[in-house]
C-alpha cells in the first residue's frame, strides 16, 4: 500500500539542498510531522502522545534516580530512602517515576482498547498491532523488574512468585528459573540483573516505538469510521485529512495537559495510593507478607494465572492427556501468556470485513463486556484465592479466551453490519455539518 | 468513550487498594491530623512533642535508622534550632564509629541509631508501612483527604490495649484492638504522663499517642509539605496550560469545522 499523497519537503536555500542531498533528516522530520491524518479522529486517539510522554518521563526520571540508587541487597532499600530524604527533589522524582508507571499502563490499556474497538489491528495494520503487543510485553517486564529494585517486602516476594512461574515449566523449568535468578533464590544476583535489564529495556521500547510509528505512518492512521483515506489524488486525500502539525499536535497536547493535572494531583497529594504499604518494609526472606499482590496493572493476568487450579476440568483433562506433564501451575502459566498471545493474534481471529466497532451492532456488546470483564479480572486478582473469587476468575478468564477464539471469529459470519459512510469527509460533515447540539452524546465523538 | 473508560478505571482501581486492608482487621480510629488533605501541614509543636515521646519511650526498644538527626532542624519538620539539634543528638544517642572503633555521642550528621535488640521493628517508615484505612469503597477519597491512615494505625495501636494478657510459647501477648489478630507482643508503652511536655500540654495516653504518630509520619515522609506544594503548583500551572491549549485548539479547528457546514 502506498502512502497517502501529500506534499513533501522541498529544500529551498543552498544550505538546505546541500544537507538534503547528504542526509535528508529535515525531510524526514517534515514528512513525519506533516503526515496527513484523518480529520475525524476522536479523543481516544490521544493516548499515543500520552504514551510517548510517559516513556520520556520514565527514562528521564529513571536516569536521574540511577545516579543515586545502589543495586545491592544490603543497600538498595537505604539508597531509596537516601533519594527520598537527602537528594534535592529526590522525593518528587521518585514519586513521579512510581506513579509514572501507573499512568503509562492506564494509557496503554486505553490505547489497546481503542485499537480493539475501532479494529485498528486489521489489515493493513497487523504489523503495527504486533509491534504494539511486543512493546506492551516489554513494558510489563520493565515495570515488574523496576518494582523489585526498591527491595521492599513486596518487591522481594513479587519477584519470588513471578520467577517461580518459570519453575513450573516441565523438565527444564527449574534450570530456567535458576538461570533467571542467577542462583537458587531471589538474591543479590537477581537484583543486579533486574537493575541492568530495567535500564536496558526502555531503550528497546523506544526503538520499537519508532518502528510502531513508522508502520502506521506507512499505512496511515485508522479512524473512528474505519474507512480508509482516499488515495486517488492529493486533492481527495486533503478532503479526508489534515496535517498532524498543528491540528493534532495541539489537540493531543491539550489532552495531555488535562491528564497531567490529574497525574500531578495524585503525585502531590496521594503518591502512595496505588502502591502497597508492605513495600515500605525492607525485604526479608524469612517473613512472608499476608497477601502477595502485584501492582494493579498486572492484576487481570494474575487473576487468569490463579484461575486454573487443579479442580478445573480443563486442567484435569490436560493433566491426564499429557500424562501429568501439564499440572495446574503450568496450566496457569500457559493461560496467562496465552491470554496475551490470543490478543496479539486478533488481526487473524477477527473475521469481520468491517473495521470499526461503530458499524458492528453485535460486536459492540461483546466488546463492552470484554472491557467490563477486564476490570472484573483486575478486581478479583486483588482478592484472596478463596470463597467465590476463584469462580469469578475462572468465568472471567473463560470469557477472555472465548472473546478472541470464539466470539470474534463467529461474529464476522453472523453479524449484519450497519452501513458505513463512503468517506471520512462525509463522517466529519455528518457530525459538524448539522447544529452541534448532540455533541459528545455518541460513544465516538469526532475531533473537537 | 473516554469518560466511560475513566469512570470504569476509577471503579476498577477502587477495590484493588481496598483489598489490601482486608487482612488487617484491627479497629483503626480516624483522627484529624493537621497534615491530612491536599493542604494539610505538620504542626511543629506536635512534632516536637512527638519527638519527646519517641526519645523517652519508643527509642528504648525501636530504632529509626533512615532518619538523619540533622533533619530535626528542617523548617517544614520539627524546626529545632541547630544548636538544640546538636545538644539533643549528643545527650540522647550513641552511635558506633568505625574509625574510633568505639561508641561516641551522636552528631547531627548521623542518623538516628538502629535498634533491633528487642526484635522491635525500625520506625523510620512505619507510618507508610501500615495502611490504617481505605474507602469509602476504596475510591481513594479517604486517602486524598485523610492520608494513608498509617499514623491513625499507630495512634490506635498505642491506646488500643485492653489490659488482657496471655502467655503463648513463652512470650507474653497483650490484647490490642488495633493490632491485626488482636494479640501483640509489645507491652503497653504508654500509661499517661510518661513524658512531661514543656509547652504545658497534658500528657494523656491519647495525646502522646497522637503526637508520636504525627512525629512518625514526619519521619516517614519528611518532604510531605514540599511535595504537596509542588503538587499544588503543578496542578495550578497545568490547569492554566490546559485552558490555554483548549482555546488554541478551539480556534485552530474552528475554520475546519465551519467548512464542514458548507
Amino acid at each position: 500500500m502506498s502512502g497517502i499523497p501529500h506534499d513533501h519537503y522541498e529544500p529551498s536555500t543552498g544550505g538546505e539542498k546541500w544537507l538534503h542531498k547528504r542526509l535528508p533528516i529535515v525531510g524526514l522530520m517534515y514528512d513525519t510531522l506533516m503526515i496527513p491524518t484523518p480529520k475525524n479522529l476522536n479523543w481516544m486517539w490521544i493516548w499515543g502522545i500520552v504514551l510517548t510522554f510517559c516513556l520520556a518521563l520514565q527514562i528521564i526520571t529513571g536516569i536521574v534516580l540511577v545516579m543515586h540508587y545502589t543495586p545491592h541487597v544490603d543497600l538498595a532499600f537505604g539508597s531509596i530512602e537516601h533519594i527520598m530524604r537527602n537528594v534535592n527533589g529526590g522525593a518528587m522524582l521518585r514519586y513521579l517515576h512510581m506513579n509514572g508507571a501507573s499512568l503509562f499502563f492506564i494509557a496503554v490499556y486505553a490505547h489497546i482498547f481503542r485499537g480493539l474497538y475501532y479494529g485498528s489491528y486489521k489489515a493493513p495494520r497487523e504489523i503495527t498491532w504486533i509491534i504494539g503487543m511486543l512493546i506492551y510485553l516489554l513494558m510489563m517486564g520493565t515495570a515488574f523488574m523496576g518494582y523489585v529494585l526498591p527491595w521492599g517486602q513486596m518487591s522481594f516476594w513479587g519477584a519470588t512468585v513471578i520467577t517461580g512461574l518459570f519453575g513450573a515449566i516441565p523438565f527444564i523449568g527449574e534450570s530456567i528459573q535458576t538461570w533467571l535468578l542467577g542462583g537458587p533464590a531471589v538474591d543479590n544476583a537477581t537484583l543486579n540483573r533486574f537493575f541492568s535489564l530495567h535500564y536496558l529495556l526502555p531503550f528497546v521500547i523506544a526503538g520499537l516505538v519508532i518502528v510502531h510509528i513508522w508502520a502506521f505512518h506507512t499505512t496511515g492512521n485508522n479512524n473512528p469510521t474505519g474507512v480508509e483515506v482516499r488515495r486517488t489524488s492529493k486533492a481527495d486525500a486533503e478532503k479526508d485529512t489534515l496535517p498532524f502539525w498543528p491540528y493534532f499536535v495541539i489537540k493531543d497536547l491539550f489532552a495531555l495537559a488535562v491528564i497531567l493535572v490529574v497525574f500531578f494531583a495524585v503525585v502531590g497529594f496521594m503518591p502512595n495510593y496505588l502502591g502497597h504499604p508492605d513495600n515500605y518494609i525492607e525485604a526479608n526472606p524469612l517473613v512472608t507478607p499476608a497477601h502477595i499482590v502485584p501492582e494493579w496493572y498486572f492484576l487481570p493476568f494474575y487473576a487468569i494465572l490463579r484461575a486454573f487450579d487443579s479442580e478445573v476440568w480443563v486442567v484435569i483433562a490436560a493433566n491426564f492427556l499429557t500424562g501429568g506433564i501439564v499440572d495446574a501451575k503450568f496450566f496457569g502459566v500457559l493461560a496467562m501468556f496465552g491470554a496475551i498471545i490470543v490478543m496479539a493474534l486478533v488481526p487473524w481471529l477477527d473475521t469481520s470485513s468491517v473495521r470499526s466497532g461503530r458499524y458492528r451492532p453485535m460486536f459492540k456488546w461483546w466488546f463492552w463486556l470484554f472491557v467490563v470483564n477486564f476490570f472484573v479480572l483486575m478486581w478479583v486478582g486483588a482478592m484472596p484465592a478463596e470463597g467465590i473469587y476463584p469462580y469469578i476468575a475462572l468465568l472471567g478468564s473463560t470469557y477472555w479466551f472465548a472473546y478472541f477464539l470464539v466470539i470474534l471469529p463467529l461474529l464476522g459470519v453472523l453479524e449484519k453490519p450497519l452501513p458505513q459512510p463512503d468517506t471520512i469527509e462525509d463522517d466529519f460533515k455528518a457530525h459538524y455539518g448539522k447544529s452541534s447540539t448532540n455533541d459528545g452524546a455518541a460513544a465516538a465523538t469526532p475531533a473537537e | 468513550m473516554l469518560k466511560k473508560l475513566a469512570l470504569a478505571a476509577t471503579l476498577a482501581l477502587a477495590p484493588v487498594s481496598g483489598a489490601f486492608a482486608a487482612g488487617a482487621s484491627g479497629h483503626v480510629e480516624n483522627f484529624d491530623f493537621s497534615f491530612e488533605g491536599p493542604f494539610g501541614t505538620f504542626d511543629q509543636a506536635q512534632l516536637q512533642r512527638g519527638l519527646q515521646v519517641y526519645t523517652q519511650v519508643c527509642s528504648s526498644c525501636h530504632g529509626m535508622q533512615y532518619v538523619p538527626l540533622r533533619t530535626l532542624h528542617a523548617e517544614d519538620g520539627p524546626g529545632m534550632p541547630e544548636d538544640q539539634v546538636r545538644a539533643y543528638a549528643e545527650q540522647f544517642f550513641e552511635v558506633y564509629d568505625d574509625e574510633l572503633e568505639d561508641f561516641r555521642p551522636a552528631r547531627p550528621t548521623d542518623n538516628f541509631p538502629a535498634n533491633t535488640a528487642a526484635g522491635a521493628p525500625d520506625l523510620s517508615l512505619m507510618a507508610k508501612a501500615r495502611a490504617g484505612f481505605h474507602g469509602p469503597y476504596g475510591l481513594g477519597i479517604n486517602q486524598f483527604f485523610k492520608g494513608m491512615g498509617g499514623p491513625e494505625y499507630i495512634a490506635s495501636l498505642l491506646h488500643g490495649y485492653t489490659g488482657e494478657e496471655k502467655e503463648e510459647a513463652g512470650t507474653i501477648l497483650y490484647e490490642n484492638t488495633a493490632f491485626p489478630g488482636g494479640w501483640i507482643s509489645m507491652a503497653p508503652p504508654l500509661y499517661g504522663d510518661d513524658v512531661e511536655y514543656s509547652d504545658g500540654t497534658e500528657a494523656t495516653i491519647e495525646q502522646q499517642a497522637q503526637d508520636v504518630a504525627a512525629f512518625l509520619m514526619w519521619a516517614a515522609e519528611p518532604k510531605l509539605m514540599a511535595r504537596k506544594q509542588a503538587g499544588f503548583v503543578g496542578v495550578l500551572f497545568l490547569t492554566v496550560l490546559s485552558v490555554l491549549l483548549y482555546l488554541t485548539n478551539k480556534r485552530l479547528w474552528a475554520p475546519v469545522k465551519a467548512r464542514a457546514k458548507d
